[in-house]
């Protein structure tokens, strides 16, 4: 499944400076794994090392968070969008 | 040398000074938008928050702007938040929590409350840059 994963300012460096990029795979972690197969690097941006979102980063698909889905194993369908949304937060 | 300059018409000021008193003893946010270089609307957001010392505001509330910004081809160009006891400057908090690199960070001070200040940064890898303001 290829869907158009849009990236945030924080992370284009990560991917040659693009605002979205194609991704394929059933699921989003999947399509995050083909990403950091490209861009080796990407991920550990979006993902903890114990394999769960970064707390200030969240991932909606067609505008649902994936957290309240099935996160990463949530599935893909062709032609989905994908946003990657870091937080807005302080004190 | 080249002085970076973040222009904004002082309407916006304004109602980002009305949006902190109303807020206030909570801290408000909100996002300003438009073409680059070009401050044309300003989007009150909810702080979830809902804290003197703190500001988050909901991913998708971020989300739905951001696509609203998109079919217009603007950007989100600053953050605003207020300090309402504190100064113009970012706490160690908002260092550690800015994760958009390309967006001003806006501080609406009223720790004194008849002489509201706001002061403008860039936040990036730990740094704290200062942007010069005109307001028009």
């Amino acid at each position: 499944m290829a869907a158009e994963v849009r990236i945030p300012s924080l992370l284009r460096g990560q991917v040659g400076g693009s605002r979205s990029i194609q991704a394929s795979g059933p699921t989003v972690g999947h399509a995050l794994d083909d990403i950091e197969a490209r861009f080796p690097g990407f991920k550990e941006r979006v993902i903890d090392p114990n394999g769960t979102i970064k707390q200030f980063v969240s991932i909606f698909i067609n505008g649902e968070d994936v957290r309240y889905i099935q996160s990463l194993d949530t599935p893909l369908q062709d032609g989905d969008q994908v946003s990657i949304l870091p937080a807005v937060a302080g004190g | 040398m080249v002085v970076a300059l973040f222009r904004i018409e002082d309407h916006f000021v304004q109602e980002m000074v009305a949006h902190s008193r109303e807020e206030a003893p909570n801290e408000c946010c909100g996002i300003l938008a438009g073409p680059p270089g070009q401050v044309a609307a300003l989007y009150r957001t909810v702080n979830t928050s809902a804290s003197p010392v703190r500001y988050s505001i909901e991913p998708k509330e971020i989300l739905r702007i951001a696509q609203e910004l998109e079919e217009k081809d603007w950007e989100m160009l600053a953050f605003y938040h207020s300090h309402t006891h504190s100064h113009a400057y970012p706490s160690a908090t908002d260092i550690q929590l800015a994760f958009w690199p390309d967006s001003l960070y806006l501080i609406v001070s009223l720790a004194d409350p008849q002489q509201p200040v706001i002061r403008g940064f860039y936040l990036r890898d730990g740094q704290v840059a200062e942007e010069e303001m005109e307001i028009v």
